[in-house]
């Protein structure tokens, strides 16, 4: 099988001034036909520019491949002319983004962008056209194709678009196919169904797919190759099956080892103590409109769980399925419509903002995002010891206690004195761990509180997160969507979906013998679910760096 | 699991001191010229304002000599109808322009920015009512409004810069109220309300710091629209009788243009280039302070 595109010594360089000079570095690789070649890497590894180098989307001239060739059906694409190269572009060569509401042009009809290919690269009539894609929606399976050609991208769901979007990838059937983490905004059942329509496309038109991720599940759903890839070098290349049953770099190794596990590990007794209890809690959003009544959302209905005290409950669920409002009403950041919070005898809910300060320490959240839970304008220390100066304690032991907690979180005592933005996000997100135990609270709810992080990164949070738990007591509510990390901290799981728990219980258990269809449906689109993950040893996690 | 942190970037080099990150905005600064030539210019006025009593220690309204002597005679710019030193009066005339500008700018600041955190935080009700009231400001014509309230007020100095000040806080209040509802709903302004921070205390220490950049740039620019009123104020006779300001000067000039262009002429190039210098450096102040920007022009 010759070579469709060939990746010969590519370096593309970056702009003075960043932190290293190239975004690529020496990179060789081959797509064939009918192969999907998975990218895979961390953030600022340099797959995305890897990508955009192939379909000249680069950001020229501060970031431009600066030696090295791309050839295709035996053209250099770097040295291509500007016309010939956009002509390629669309017919031969096309791309699926990321994140598929704002690759689409939100003012203009479904159809009319897809249609938008066919005027551009062919000479078809209008009738044709329309045939054409109306036949190509049909493929990618979207429903009533005549409806959605007329629909504007809002009015899709996020898979719909997704759809809509490979339509118009594959349009002109393409011989190439780079597809951009087109799964990673997406939820895991549509995920798992987005990755089905790829392959099978894929298969069908024998399209050479070069899919960039940073998910070795999706990794080992879908490829055929597999190039990992680490500060824009090559790490590791080769056939799926070596490198995911076999890898050999100590990289790869460290980042198949950072994959969670589905195997739920051991449940830690219970001392019987309950911590929280939540009964019938109940959140209806109402949009109200000037005229007329407007919109009510059922957020959370009759959700009802208990926490033991040193167990962690997981609450998982898809986006939309009320489980982050849940999470706001625990720590009452939302005031609930009805329901009770029954934390250690004392009921949260009905308790007016005055009553509740003095329980508010007790119950403390970590956020999801690094970037965003920490103020850019405040000193670390600062930030970690104003929650306990608030609730009245003096400053010196406020600054005691702060000390003490960045090195529990695994920082250095000179972290007090920098500012949040000289952080990556994995210690970003141990100062916001910091910052809720220095209200020695009881229950800590952490709000998806990986889901932003690299994957090695992601366990060493994770560990922290247990290793505290232990270690001080704590009950945790922790929110996911991510099954492989709620199967890694969870002791008990309550399932969400459209505002209501549709299944709850021991971990194992529900993953064992899941009762309802829709955990089964959840539990069946996990990527990579197949994969039993090689046992590499421990090693020092260290290795695959923060 | 430490040894990987202990080797990260993060912790290699000093934090940043205040001096660091002044040199480091004014590297910024420095990259818009105009904004530099603007700031030259500013300097020169202030000065000028500052060392006013020293070189015309006289009253600026006492007569200087004879009547609408032109320039380059005895004195430097002429004199003008009652024969009053022009210069002088730009020299003094620096110093209302200034103040004016800078008290107005000040309290409308202030009361705009409070307007807005209030709004911004609270949202709801609140927001409705002084988003209203703010509206209701800024459909009067801001410089009828002006004229008004110092013909009500008497003219003076104090009714000025509170006439000034009213007629400027709504575009600040707006500018507030949008900023802290960005950063109301971020995680960590959620973090503190479980601290159970007083609401006071997450306006004033948490959110305000995050919207200075937007404020300063605004600010600086107020002031410029502030000179401009307070001249218009007076060539209107409505400033203070007992101030000279560069907008009289102008305005008791002007019935006598054809015949002694100067004693118009060079109060009004103070104005000009008092109002552009602040213009400059308010836009090379939006560059240095916002990123966004910065990446753009860089």
């Amino acid at each position: 099988m010759s070579a469709l595109v060939d990746f010969q010594g590519l370096h593309v360089t970056l702009p003075e001034g960043a932190d290293r000079p190239y975004a690529v570095q020496d990179l060789s690789m081959t797509i064939a036909p009918g192969e999907i070649v998975c990218v895979v890497g961390e953030s600022g590894s340099g797959k995305s520019i890897t990508a955009r180098a192939l379909m000249g989307l680069l950001p020229e001239p501060k970031v431009r491949a600066s030696a090295g060739r791309i050839l295709f059906e035996g053209q250099d694409l770097l040295t291509l002319p500007k016309p010939a190269r956009r002509a390629l572009a669309g017919e031969k060569l096309s791309m699926i983004f990321q994140e598929p509401m704002t690759a689409l042009n939100p003012l203009m009809t479904v159809g009319r962008q897809i249609e938008e290919v066919l005027i551009v690269h062919t000479d078809l009539g209008a009738a044709e056209r329309r045939d054409r894609v109306l036949a190509l929606l049909d493929e990618v399976k979207l429903p009533d194709p005549p409806a959605i050609i007329g629909a504007f991208p809002h009015e899709l769901s996020g898979g719909q678009r997704q759809r809509a979007m490979i339509a118009m990838a594959l349009i002109l059937d393409p011989k190439v196919l780079v597809a951009d983490e087109p799964t990673t905004a997406l939820d895991v059942t549509t995920q798992a169904q987005i990755l089905q329509l790829i392959r099978e496309l894929q298969d069908r038109h024998e399209t050479g797919v070069m899919f960039i991720t940073h998910d070795f599940g999706v990794v080992a759903e879908i490829a055929h190759k597999i190039v990992v890839m680490q500060h824009g070098r090559t790490v590791e290349a080769g056939p799926a099956d070596d490198i995911l049953s076999r890898p050999q770099e100590p990289y790869t190794r460290a980042l198949i080892r950072a994959i969670p596990s589905l195997i739920p590990r051991a449940r830690r007794a219970s001392g019987g103590r309950e911590a929280l209890r939540v009964e019938g809690l109940e959140k209806t959003y109402r949009s109200k409109g000037l005229f007329g009544k407007g919109r009510t959302v059922s957020a959370a209905q009759d959700v009802a769980f208990r926490l033991d005290r040193g167990q962690t409950v997981g609450v998982v669920g898809e986006s939309g399925s009320g489980k982050s409002t849940v999470a706001k009403m625990l720590v009452r950041l939302l005031q609930p419509d009805a329901g009770s919070i029954d934390l250690d005898g004392i009921d949260l809910a009905p308790l007016s903002r005055r009553q509740l300060a003095v329980h508010r320490n007790k119950i403390q959240m970590v956020f999801q995002d690094p970037y965003a839970s920490l103020n850019p304008r405040r000193k670390v220390g600062d930030i970690i010891a104003e929650g306990p100066i608030t609730i009245g304690k003096d400053a010196a032991t406020a600054r005691a206690r702060t000390m003490e907690l960045l090195g529990l979180v695994g920082l250095k005592p000179e972290a007090a004195e920098r500012f949040p933005h000289e952080f990556s996000g994995g210690q970003r997100q141990r100062i916001g761990i910091a910052r809720a135990l220095a209200m020695d609270p009881e229950v800590l709810v952490a709000d998806e509180p990986v889901s932003a992080l690299d994957v090695s990164v992601q366990a060493q949070v994770l560990e922290l997160l247990t290793e505290i738990r232990d270690r001080l007591d704590l009950s945790v509510v922790f929110i996911t969507h991510d099954l492989r990390v709620a199967a890694q901290v969870c002791d008990s799981i309550a399932v969400m979906s459209k505002g209501r728990i549709v299944e709850a219980g021991d971990l194992a258990e529900v993953y064992a013998d899941p009762k309802h269809e829709y955990t089964r449906s959840l539990l069946a689109s996990i990527p990579g679910r197949d994969w039993v993950i090689p046992d590499l040893g421990e090693a020092p996690v260290a290795a695959a760096g923060e | 699991m430490t040894d990987a942190l202990s080797s990260s970037p993060a912790f290699d080099d000093a934090p940043p001191g205040r001096i660091e990150r002044l040199r480091g905005f004014w590297r910024l600064f420095r990259r818009n010229r105009s904004a530099v030539f603007g700031l030259a210019i500013l300097a020169l006025v202030v000065a000028m304002a500052a060392a006013a009593p020293l070189i015309y220690p006289d009253d600026p309204f006492s007569l200087a000599g004879r009547p609408m002597s032109p320039p380059g005679s005895d004195w430097l710019m002429g004199t003008d109808t009652l024969g009053r030193d022009i210069l002088a009066g730009i020299v003094h005339g620096a110093r209302t322009s200034l103040l004016i500008g800078l008290v107005a700018t000040i309290v409308a600041v202030i009361f705009g920015t409070f307007m807005g955190a209030l709004a911004g935080y609270y949202g709801g009700w609140m927001d409705e009512i002084l988003m209203r009231l703010t509206e209701v400001f800024q459909t009067i014509p801001s410089f009828v409004f002006a004229i008004l309230l110092v013909a009500i007020m008497s003219p003076s100095i104090q009714s000025i810069i509170i006439a000034i000040a009213v007629v400027s806080w709504p575009p600040l209040a707006r500018l507030v109220r949008g900023e802290v509802l960005g950063l109301r709903n971020r995680e960590f302004v959620q973090a503190n309300i479980l601290m159970g921070m007083p609401d006071w205390k997450i306006i004033v220490v948490q959110i305000l710091p995050n919207c200075l950049s937007p404020i300063i740039v605004a600010g600086s620019l107020l002031v410029a629209t502030a000179i401009l009123i307070e001249s218009a104020l007076s060539f209107l006779g409505l400033g203070d009788p007992n101030v000279m300001s560069w907008g009289f000067q102008v305005g008791a000039g002007r019935s006598v243009l054809r015949r002694a262009w100067w004693i118009c002429t060079f109060p009004g190039i103070a104005i000009l280039l008092t109002v552009l210098a602040i213009n400059l450096v308010g836009e090379g102040l939006n560059d240095a302070l916002n990123p966004r920007l910065r990446e753009r022009s860089g």
